[in-house]
């Protein structure tokens, strides 16, 4: 029997559809959300399925309808909030970092706020500065949020499936352009728990731990080196709160050499995070000091040779994973 | 993982049992004891306060009494509010027990956020309290998707969201007022303008009027005397009977006095309003004076009784303060607990 196969756009309206239909408090809005199915066709049929009582259309209001959905989950809903693109996070700061990440430690475990918060990541979609962004990190650093990056379409409808059943904020990164990659999804219901990393690709030589897309980008750095002779284990932790950091942590004590790719910037970023995770847990069984592979530095440059540099490649990855191999 | 629905978070149950005298008493009677408590409770913060027991900052509610009081007593015990950091008044008026409020004031054990909050954030799920908010317009948002998620759920519920006058400079309140009056939610917004944002008089932040700024949305709006309980409630009970009805949301704005500082700290205060102004307000315009004289007047209550009001309130606050004060602290363990809700 033949695996069914569904994009990744497709996982992610699946797993809504089907969380709709076994809870009736989830609901969806954001802009453009209804009829139009967001500029990407995600959410399309869900508004003719579920009514325009549960898939609303909001005006341009990031800031006001994601409060409107901390106190609609606080009042009994299961609301998944969506925000276009990832770079408008920022109108949604006081609201995500000040009244959803606290309200149940502040109100001493009374209150809980289990809302989604769908939105977007990464660059080469020339977009420019300001629909580019890979933003994940902040929400990492806050108590009281838990963030999700899928990789692939199964892992999308999994881990959707449970950031809505969870009990607390959620918010999930969809690399924009990952929403046409094709993989098996299975038509049952599961779920993936939160924090439980996925060794995508077993290896022997190097750990290659990335995020989103980047994963993408590993595990076809990974065929390139295997031509090499150079065997590269790609670990997803798929999750950065909460973090596997065990799964983590053995597979670069296996292999003794680790880079780590994440689409963010790495000053302060996840690529900061997780080579500190591992420097902390594998230090004697490195061979060499972790390497961090995020994007530039830079405001993401709108010209195509400009933008198509500032983020990990699998040829760069590819690269600075023959570096560090190479024998001495 | 778990399936199926989890339990609404909301138990009412509880709290509506401790309001027996909400039926037995006269209803301007118990409008009266309410204030009073209110007042009384703030003296005793600030005493706490200035005898350096209380950490953190306090901000008292004293002489805007009759708002908070006159909107909560025309809401039910399930009706949601959400409240600012000078939120004594409305979580007292929505039914919070002085004893657990100053136990969470002192960072106790026993307050109503196991003294996680503190006296910006109490928060109450027995009485529909979503907590109060420490940033300023922070919480325009929780009560207009509480009021969203009461018309989704068709539960009947309407949410009071009291913010000040300075609140009107945050933009997601308009943003929040557009989407209450697209989808029709029965949300109140109640502005509580005690002229004084910080300490800066509102004309210096404000342009145009407060109302106009609901006219623009075309939601229903409403001024009233803040000092007038009677009043307050006149007007709120008409508002939020007419959104439980599915009338959409309102705006009220109340005009009312601080009579403190922004803050109990604030004591040299005459660079940005004179002691004369806080002498008018507090002689001429005072809440609960002037309603204990109407009360008086219509025979509805003599002096005695008033100050039978009166004595059992301090009796009570003092017996709360007792508490508090023997009150344990949490655990040092506690300290981790309650970042993440557990999956039901």
């Amino acid at each position: 029997m033949s695996e069914r196969e569904l994009t990744f756009a497709q996982a992610v309206r699946e797993a809504l559809a089907e969380e709709m239909r076994r809870d009736s408090r989830v609901c969806i809005f954001g802009e453009d959300v209804a009829e139009a199915g967001t500029p990407f066709k995600v959410l399309s049929g869900l508004v003719e399925e579920f009514g325009a009582e549960r898939v609303l259309d909001t005006p341009i209001s990031e800031a006001g309808f994601t409060g409107v959905g901390v106190g609609a989950a606080m009042a009994g809903l299961r609301p998944v909030v969506d925000i276009m693109f990832g770079d408008f996070l920022t109108l949604t700061m006081d609201q995500m970092v000040n009244q959803a990440a606290k309200a149940h430690y502040m109100s001493g475990g009374h209150w809980r706020v289990p809302m989604v918060m769908r939105t977007t990541l990464g660059a080469t979609r020339r977009s420019a500065a300001q629909h580019s962004q890979s933003l994940h990190a902040w929400f990492s650093h806050v108590p009281g949020l838990n963030v999700v990056l899928p990789s692939t379409p199964y892992d999308a409808k999994g881990l959707l499936k449970t950031a809505i059943r969870d009990e607390n904020p959620v918010i999930f990164f969809e690399d924009k352009m990952m929403y046409k990659l094709k993989g098996p999804v299975p038509e049952a219901d599961y779920t993936i728990p939160l924090g439980v990393a996925d060794v995508k690709r077993v290896g022997e030589d190097i750990t290659l731990v990335a995020t989103s897309s980047m994963v993408q980008v590993a595990l076809g750095a990974a065929v390139m080196l295997e031509k090499e002779g150079i065997s590269a284990e790609v670990v997803d932790p798929r999750t950065t709160w909460p973090l596997d950091e065990k799964t983590i942590i053995e597979s670069a004590k296996k292999t003794s050499r680790v880079i780590v790719i994440d689409e963010g910037y790495g000053r302060y970023g996840v690529t900061a995070e997780l080579a500190a995770v591992i420097a902390e847990g594998a230090f004697y069984d490195l061979d060499a000091p972790v390497k961090r592979m995020g994007a530039m530095h830079v405001p993401i440059p709108f010209s195509p040779p400009l933008e198509d540099v500032t983020v990990p490649t699998e040829e760069t990855v590819t690269e600075a994973a023959r570096k560090m191999c190479k024998k001495s | 993982m778990t399936t199926a629905a989890s339990k609404p978070h909301t138990a009412p149950e509880a709290a509506a049992q401790k309001e027996p005298q909400k039926e037995k008493e006269n209803k301007w009677l118990r409008a009266y004891r309410q204030m009073v408590r209110i007042r009384l409770f703030e003296e005793q913060v600030n005493e706490l306060y200035t005898r350096a027991l209380m950490p953190g900052l306090a901000h008292l509610y004293s002489g805007q009494e009759a708002v908070a009081v006159g909107i909560c007593e025309a809401l039910k015990i399930d009706d949601y509010i959400t409240s600012t950091h000078r939120g004594h008044g409305h979580c007292l008026a929505k039914g919070a027990s002085p004893d657990r409020m100053f136990a969470e004031l002192l960072g106790k054990e026993a307050g109503y956020c196991r003294g996680k909050g503190g006296s910006m954030h109490i928060a109450d799920p027995a009485t529909g309290n979503l907590g109060a908010n420490a940033i300023v317009g922070g919480s325009v948002g929780i009560a207009t998707g509480a009021a969203f998620a009461a018309k989704r759920l068709g539960n009947g519920r309407v949410a009071a969201c009291f913010f000040g006058e300075g609140a009107l400079g945050q933009g997601s309140l308009y943003e929040v007022m557009n989407l209450a009056q697209l989808w029709k939610l029965p949300v109140i917004y109640v502005c509580e303008n005690n002229m004084y944002n910080e300490y800066t008089h509102f004309s210096e932040t404000t342009a145009g009027t407060i109302l106009g700024r609901a006219a623009a949305f075309g939601i229903e709006g409403a001024s009233v005397d803040g000092q007038d309980v009677r009043a307050v409630n006149e007007v709120a009970t008409r508002l939020i009977e007419r959104a439980r009805a599915g009338g959409g949301p309102a705006f009220l704005q109340a005009d009312t006095y601080r009579y403190s500082g922004h803050h109990v700290g604030d004591i040299n205060r005459e660079y940005y309003r004179s002691k004369q102004e806080e002498q008018y307000w507090k002689t001429e315009r005072d809440p609960i004076k002037l309603h204990g004289r109407w009360l008086v007047t219509l025979g509805q209550a003599d002096a005695s009784a008033l100050e039978q009001i009166a004595t059992e309130a301090r009796a009570e606050m003092e017996a709360a303060v007792k508490f508090a004060i023997a009150a344990p602290y949490p655990s040092i363990d506690q300290v981790e607990q309650d970042v993440y809700a557990d999956v039901l």
